[in-house]
């Protein structure tokens, strides 16, 4: 193992978690939701009456945060995202991410975040699924391939 | 009012947290996939801070059974360790390291104007939609059945 110094950001990191852990538990003690970004997200797709105004209210406050970070934080001192796959290999992956959060109930927020931090054995076994599913394709890509 | 209030600040809090962390990332979050390679530890500590704060939350959550703005406190009551928990999460992680996004950062992303992120959300509605129907059939093929 050889760890990448070069980008390695612990502070902006947990800095950021904190921010992550204070949202969703804003969510849940205020709006009395789980914060699960693919069940928000997913449950617009089949509307159902009284229940669309806080999904699109939510993702109407994520939507507004790169124009506030952008005011808040000096360009120079984020580095730039680095989005090296092709378009193909986006397009494959989202349809893999779309599916499979909606059939496995959860994504990195909702099965991460909340459902590690309420230590719900189902999403510790669904996070560990997915990292270790992850860790898996970014080995064979990177290192097989 | 308040509540659509709340939401929304909570959703600009949550996507400002994600910007902060390096989750918007996708060369960061390869980076913290690729642990055989040059692993870039950073995201762990994204987990760790948000937990640390959450833990505390959900402890009194679940001794609630209504919401501090005065509605109902929904935990989920699903327990069943399934097959669609473990199928789903693989397929979601596999996406997750071929693109290094995962729904929240590339909504966030896409908002930011990056092109990729864009193609990346409309595939992603895709997948769910594909999933909406993946389930009608399901139901109806449990109703045959009775």
């Amino acid at each position: 193992m050889n760890i990448d110094w070069n980008h390695f950001t612990p502070w902006l990191s947990l800095w950021g978690g904190l921010l992550l852990g204070i949202a969703s538990s804003a969510f849940i003690l205020l709006n009395g939701r789980i914060l699960g970004i693919s069940g928000i997200l997913g449950g617009l797709l089949s509307p159902q009456k009284g229940d669309v105004s806080w999904r699109v209210s939510f993702f109407l406050g994520m939507m507004a945060a790169p124009w506030i970070f952008n005011g808040l934080v000096p360009l120079n001192t984020m580095e730039a995202p680095r989005i090296d796959s092709g378009f193909i290999a986006i397009a494959f992956a989202g349809v893999l991410v779309g599916f499979g959060t909606r059939y496995g109930s959860g994504c990195t927020s909702g099965h991460g975040v909340c459902g590690l931090s309420r230590l719900s054995p189902r999403s510790l076994l669904a996070t560990l699924t997915f990292m270790l599913s992850g860790f898996l394709m970014v080995f064979v890509l990177n290192h097989l391939f | 009012m308040k509540h659509r209030l709340s939401e929304f600040l909570v959703g600009l809090l949550f996507g400002l947290g994600l910007m902060l962390s390096g989750m918007t990332d996708p060369g960061k979050v390869i980076g913290f996939l690729d642990v055989l390679g040059n692993w870039d530890p950073s995201l762990a500590f994204v987990m760790g801070g948000a937990i640390c704060v959450g833990f505390f939350a959900f402890a009194l959550a679940k001794k609630k059974t209504t919401n501090f703005l005065g509605g109902a406190l929904q935990l989920p009551q699903n327990k069943q360790i399934d097959k669609p928990l473990i199928l789903g999460s693989l397929l979601f992680g596999a996406g997750w390291g071929l693109a290094g996004f995962c729904p929240g950062p590339a909504v966030v992303s896409m908002s930011s104007g990056q092109i990729k992120a864009a193609l990346f959300v409309f595939f992603m509605l895709i997948g769910m939609f594909l999933f909406e129907a993946f389930e009608k059939i399901q139901k109806t093929k449990l109703r045959s059945h009775e």
